[in-house]
């Protein structure tokens, strides 16, 4: 995905990577629709294929959105560090609460 | 003219993802209690899932995911100083939006309409997990359903303001973090859509 945005930083001289053209962000939507379209096919195969595929392709979407639409990819270290912050407290709660729940 | 105007579009878009971040934790704090009621009544969520409209789900994402694409492709735009293609894109974003609540709406009148509904004499004759399933159903997506109302009212604001020239190529960063904001209903949707609608 990053060789696509490389592409077309190069076409636009003038904006050195700050500022993504159009294509990168279609392609991007593509991606996004195709995953959206393996999670409800993986959703009829079986339980076990719906679980998987929650979790792997689901936490992808998210993070093609989060990485170009939301210009994470073009942003400096601080603003991801905010969000990984974020989303490891959330982590942890996640696993205290699993790990109180499975010596119930 | 000579008039100093103090900027710092980066301390702008910090604080917009502070904001973000506390809509992370306001929604994670919701999946986790999810989490846990689909670990404790595993049966009954999927029993809840099959009741709801998995094809209007998947369309609605499928407009989500649209209208999200047409937000950053106003930004292009703007950064090119394609006035009229900028607004096209907004005014596109603000389509898809409404799009979304009249899908949405037709859900939940379809959802009344069977007797599901908070509180509904109807819903306390379920078992315990599915009770615990439209609760967290209809408070997850009301409360994203508000946000895309919210969404919507602030990028039509900044259609206004690029159509009246206060958002220009050389200062954006209102339509920004509108931007981020709308992308961050979009990505809590993206997990909204396994969780309930493929749950079954």
């Amino acid at each position: 995905m990053s060789e696509h945005a490389d592409l077309n930083t190069v076409q636009q001289p003038e904006h050195p990577a700050e500022h993504p053209g159009y294509g990168t962000f279609i392609k991007v939507w593509v991606a996004l629709l195709i995953l959206t379209a393996g999670l409800v096919g993986m959703s009829h195969v079986s339980q076990t294929y719906a679980v998987w595929g929650l979790l792997t392709m689901t936490p992808l979407k998210a993070g093609l959105v989060f990485y170009f639409f939301m210009h994470l990819k073009y942003e400096g270290p601080l603003l991801k560090i905010v969000i990984l912050v974020t989303l490891g407290t959330l982590l942890i709660f996640f696993a205290l609460l699993f790990s109180d729940v499975a010596f119930h | 003219m000579s008039e100093h105007v103090h900027r710092d579009d980066f301390g702008a878009r910090l604080g917009m993802w502070l904001f973000l971040v506390t809509e992370i934790v306001l929604f994670g704090g919701l999946f986790i209690g999810y989490s846990y009621m689909r670990y404790k009544y595993p049966v009954d969520f999927h029993h809840g899932g099959a009741e709801l409209n998995a094809t209007l789900g998947v369309i609605n994402t499928v407009v989500l995911l649209t209208s999200s694409l047409t937000v950053v492709l106003a930004i292009v735009a703007i950064q090119r100083a394609e006035k009229k293609r900028a607004m096209a894109f907004l005014s596109t974003t603000l389509v898809l939006g409404v799009t979304f609540l009249i899908i949405k709406s037709f859900e939940w009148a379809a959802k009344f309409h069977h007797g599901l509904y908070p509180s509904a004499p109807h819903l306390a004759t379920l078992p315990p997990g599915e009770q615990v399933f439209f609760g967290l159903y209809f408070t997850m997506t009301g409360l994203h359903g508000l946000h895309v109302i919210a969404g919507l009212s602030v990028l039509s604001v900044m259609l206004w303001w690029v159509a009246t020239d206060r958002i220009r190529p050389d200062r954006y960063i209102h339509l920004e973090n509108s931007g981020l904001y709308w992308h961050l209903v979009d990505v809590i949707w993206i997990f909204l859509l396994p969780l309930f609608y493929l749950a079954a």
